[in-house]
C-alpha cells in the first residue's frame, strides 16, 4: 500500500515542479511561403541592453527561428536617433529593442519617447503573470496593463482649454480605448479596467473617461470599471486577481505596470512591447529604461528572461506561431526548474548560463 | 496509515487542473490595431450532412462572437459545375468554409470538390490526424499531418475510350506540381517543428511519374538540412500505418495514393468524424472535413442528424487561426477536446448516440 502511495507522490512531484510543460500542439496550416525569413531591426542599447538582445540572438538561432536581424548602434546620450534607423524600422515594421539610458537632467530628451512619437507608437502593452515555479507573494496575478504612450504628461495643460489641446487629447484617448477593448475582445479577456484621477483632474482624466466609456459600449460581453489610480495601487497589492485589462494614460501607466511587474515576479521577467497602426517594437515589458546598475553589467548576470518572452511575442507578431510557442515553453521550463536563475529572482545565474539552459530545453 | 495516504493523495491529484483549462491564458499576444475587424468567409453548407454540420459551426462561432461572418452559398452535388458567383466570393473572400459535395458515381459529372481545387488552384490537402484525448483507439502516439498533392496525379480526369471496350486513364505527374507541393511540406514541417518528412509513392512501378515526384522531393529536401527526409513505397505504407504509426511525422504524397494514406491516417487515430483539414493554394484556403471530405453521410444519418460535427469544428478552428484569430481557435479547440474528453455526448461513429445539436451545445456550454 505504501509502495502505491510512493509511486503517487512521485506522479504529484514531477507535476507540481512542472516539468510536465509541454508545447501546445495546435494544427495551424501556413500559406505556401509563410516560411521565408523575416527581417527585424534589432537596437542593443546601452548598459545590459547588449547582453540580453544577444542572448535572443541566440536563441533564434538555435532555433533556426526564419527571422534575422539588422542591428543599429543607438546610444542613450545621442542628441537624436541615428541616420537609417528609422527607415529600417519604417521597412521592416517590426523592430527588437534593449533599454536606452535616459540622463537625469541635462536637456537631452529620452530617445525611447522620440522612437515611440516618431513611428506613433500609441499603445506600450505589459503582460504580468505569475510564472509557475517562480514564487511570489501574490498569486493568481494576470494582468495585462495597456498604456497611452505618446502624450500624457508632455500636453494638457489643465487650464489651458484650447480648442486643438482638447482634441489631441480625445483623439489620443479614443484610439488607445479602442485598442485596450480589441485586446480583450481578441484575447478572451472579461474585464477593462480604466485607471485615472478625475476627481482632481477632472477634464484632463474627465476626457480620458469619456472616450473609454464610448468605446465601452461598443463591447457588451466585456466588464467595464474605472478606479482611480491611488486605489488602483492598494488594489494591486491587496487583491491583484481582481485586474485583468487595465487601461491607462501615460503617466499612470508606467507606475502601474511596474508595480504589477513586481508584484508578479519582476521586471525582469515580464514581456511587452509597443505598437502602432503599422509598426511594433519589442522590448522589456516594464521598466524598459532600465538598463540595469554597472555591477550587473560587469558581472553580466542580467536577466534575459524578459526580453526572450517579448521575442516570442514578437514571434508571434510575426506570425511564427509554432516557434513563439517552443521559446516560451523552453522559458518557462527553465524558471520551473529553478536551478538556473539571475541574481534578481534569487539565484546566481549569469545570463549566458539561463541562455545555455533555454537552448537546452527547446524542444 | 497507508491506506489513508493513498485515498489522499488520490483526492489531490485528482484536484489537478484539467490539462486544457490553463492553455486559454497562457500565450501573450500583441495585436495590431484593427485585428479585431470581422473577416467574411464563403460558405458552402453541400449535401448530405453538410448543412447539418456547417449548421453546427455557425451557431458556435456565435456563441464565441468570433469576427466572423458568413457568405451562404448553395452548391449541389449534381450541378454540372461550380456557380460562378461562388467562385468570385471565394477569390474575393480568400476564405472559405465547405460541408461535403457528393460526387455521383460515373455519369459523367466531373466532382465538384475537384472542379473547386482546381479552378482556384488549390493544390495542397492538409490533414491532421492525431489521437484526441480520451477517445479510445487500438494505436497511440499517433500524430501524422498528410500532406496531398491537390489537383494532378491520377485524379487529372483525363480518360478516354481508345476503342469501345478499352478505357485510359491518363496521371499526369508534372515537376512544377511535385515541386510545389515538396516545398509546401518541408515548409509546413519546418514552421510546425516537424522532425521528419516522409514521401510515399510506387516508382518501382511507375518509374517515370512517381520517379519525377521523388526527385522534386529530394531537391527540397536539401534546402532543409535540420529535417530527415525518407521515402517509403505505398504498400509498405499501408502496412506500417496499421502497425507502427509513431514511425510517421509529415507525410508526402501524389494525388492517388494521399487519398488513401490520409483516409487511413483518420482511422487508426480516431475516425474520419473527427480529424481536421483543409486546402491551401497561394492565394485562397478551403477548410473542410479532414479526410474523405467527399463523404455526405448516408440518408439515415441525415434523418436523425446525427452527423458528428468535431472534425468541421477542428477545421474551423484551423480557418481561426489562418484568419490571425489564435485565441478564439484555442478556445473552439479547448472545449472540443473537453467535450471528446468528458465522453458523454459522442455521435454514433464514435460509440454514443448522440444527435449533432446535443453536442454542439455541449461544445457551446464548455466555451470559456
Amino acid at each position: 500500500m505504501s509502495r502505491q502511495s510512493l509511486s503517487l507522490l512521485k506522479n504529484l512531484r514531477s507535476i507540481a515542479t512542472g516539468s510536465k510543460i509541454q508545447t501546445r500542439s495546435v494544427t495551424y496550416m501556413p500559406r505556401p511561403g509563410d516560411g521565408k525569413p523575416r527581417p527585424v531591426t534589432l537596437i542593443p542599447g546601452d548598459g545590459v541592453g547588449p547582453l540580453v538582445t544577444n542572448a535572443v540572438e541566440q536563441v533564434m538561432k538555435a532555433m533556426h527561428a526564419p527571422v534575422y536581424f539588422e542591428p543599429f548602434e543607438v546610444h542613450g546620450d545621442m542628441k537624436s536617433l541615428p541616420e537609417g534607423l528609422l527607415e529600417s524600422i519604417k521597412k521592416n515594421k517590426v523592430c527588437l529593442k534593449g533599454g536606452l539610458k535616459t540622463p537625469v537632467g541635462g536637456g537631452v530628451s529620452s530617445l525611447n519617447v522620440n522612437l515611440r512619437k516618431e513611428l506613433d507608437l500609441y499603445a506600450s502593452l505589459v503582460n504580468c503573470f505569475n510564472l509557475p515555479g517562480l514564487a511570489s507573494r501574490h498569486e493568481n496575478v494576470d494582468i495585462v496593463v495597456i498604456r497611452e504612450n505618446t502624450e500624457g504628461e508632455y500636453a494638457g495643460l489643465e487650464h489651458e482649454v484650447v480648442p486643438g489641446v482638447v482634441e489631441s487629447l480625445k483623439f489620443c484617448s479614443e484610439r488607445i480605448a479602442k485598442y485596450a477593448f480589441e485586446y480583450a475582445y481578441l484575447n478572451n479577456r472579461k474585464k477593462v479596467t480604466a485607471v485615472h484621477k478625475a476627481n482632481i483632474m477632472k477634464l484632463a482624466d474627465g476626457l480620458f473617461l469619456e472616450s473609454c466609456q464610448e468605446v465601452a459600449k461598443k463591447y457588451p460581453s466585456i466588464a467595464y470599471n474605472e478606479i482611480i489610480v491611488d486605489n488602483c495601487c492598494m488594489q494591486l497589492v491587496a487583491r491583484p486577481e481582481q485586474f485583468d485589462v487595465m487601461v491607462t494614460p501615460n503617466l499612470y501607466g508606467n507606475l502601474v505596470a511596474n508595480t504589477a511587474a513586481g508584484i508578479a515576479g519582476g521586471t525582469g521577467v515580464m514581456p511587452g512591447g509597443n505598437v502602432g497602426a503599422e509598426y511594433a517594437v519589442f522590448e522589456q515589458g516594464a521598466s524598459a529604461g532600465n538598463v540595469g546598475k554597472d555591477t550587473t553589467e560587469e558581472q553580466k548576470n542580467a536577466n534575459p528572461v524578459a526580453l526572450l518572452l517579448s521575442s516570442a511575442m514578437m514571434l508571434r507578431h510575426l506570425q511564427f506561431p509554432s516557434f513563439a510557442d517552443r521559446l516560451e515553453t523552453a522559458v518557462k521550463r527553465v524558471i520551473a526548474e529553478g536551478n538556473c536563475r539571475t541574481e534578481d529572482l534569487g539565484g546566481n545565474s549569469t545570463t549566458q548560463e539561463v541562455v545555455d539552459a533555454v537552448i537546452a530545453n527547446l524542444d | 496509515m497507508a491506506r489513508r495516504s493513498v485515498s489522499m493523495l488520490n483526492r489531490l491529484l485528482a484536484n489537478r487542473p484539467s490539462p486544457f483549462t490553463a492553455l486559454s491564458r497562457s500565450i501573450t499576444y500583441m495585436p495590431r490595431p484593427g485585428d479585431g475587424a470581422p473577416r467574411t468567409v464563403t460558405l458552402i453548407p453541400g449535401d448530405g450532412i453538410g448543412p447539418l454540420v456547417t449548421g453546427a459551426v455557425e451557431q458556435v462561432m456565435e456563441a464565441m462572437h468570433a469576427p466572423v461572418h458568413f457568405e451562404r452559398y448553395e452548391v449541389l452535388g449534381h450541378m454540372r459545375k461550380v456557380p460562378e458567383e461562388v467562385i468570385e466570393s471565394v477569390k474575393r473572400n480568400k476564405v472559405c468554409l465547405k460541408g461535403g459535395l457528393a460526387t455521383p458515381v460515373g455519369g459523367g459529372v466531373s466532382s465538384l470538390n475537384m472542379q473547386l481545387r482546381k479552378e482556384l488552384d488549390i493544390f495542397a490537402s492538409l490533414v491532421n490526424c492525431i489521437n484526441v484525448p480520451g477517445l479510445v483507439t487500438r494505436h497511440e502516439n499517433v500524430d501524422i499531418v498528410v500532406i496531398r498533392e491537390n489537383t494532378e496525379g491520377e485524379y487529372s480526369g483525363l480518360e478516354h475510350e481508345v476503342v469501345p471496350g478499352v478505357v485510359e486513364s491518363l496521371k499526369v505527374i508534372t515537376k512544377f506540381c511535385s515541386e510545389r507541393i515538396a516545398r509546401y511540406a518541408f515548409e509546413y514541417a519546418y514552421l510546425n517543428n516537424r522532425k521528419k518528412v516522409t514521401a510515399v509513392h510506387k516508382a518501382n512501378i511507375m518509374k517515370l511519374a512517381d520517379g519525377l515526384f521523388l526527385e522534386s522531393c529530394r531537391e527540397v529536401a536539401k534546402h532543409y538540412p535540420g529535417i530527415t527526409y525518407n521515402e517509403i513505397i505505398v504498400d509498405n505504407c499501408c502496412m506500417q500505418l496499421v502497425a507502427k504509426p509513431e514511425q510517421f511525422d509529415v507525410m508526402v504524397t501524389p494525388n492517388l495514393y494521399g487519398n488513401l494514406v490520409a483516409n487511413t491516417a483518420a482511422g487508426i487515430a480516431g475516425g474520419t468524424g473527427v480529424m481536421p483539414g483543409g486546402n491551401v493554394g497561394a492565394e485562397h484556403a478551403i477548410f473542410e472535413q479532414g479526410a474523405s471530405a467527399g463523404n455526405v453521410g448516408n440518408d439515415k444519418i441525415v434523418e436523425q442528424k446525427k452527423a458528428n460535427p468535431v472534425a468541421l469544428l477542428l477545421s474551423s478552428a484551423m480557418m481561426l487561426r489562418h484568419l490571425r484569430f489564435p485565441t478564439f481557435a484555442d478556445r473552439l479547440e479547448t472545449a472540443v477536446k473537453q467535450v471528446i474528453q468528458e465522453g458523454k455526448y459522442r455521435t454514433k461513429d464514435l460509440g454514443g448516440d448522440c444527435t449533432t445539436q446535443e453536442v454542439v451545445d455541449a461544445v457551446i456550454a464548455a466555451l470559456e
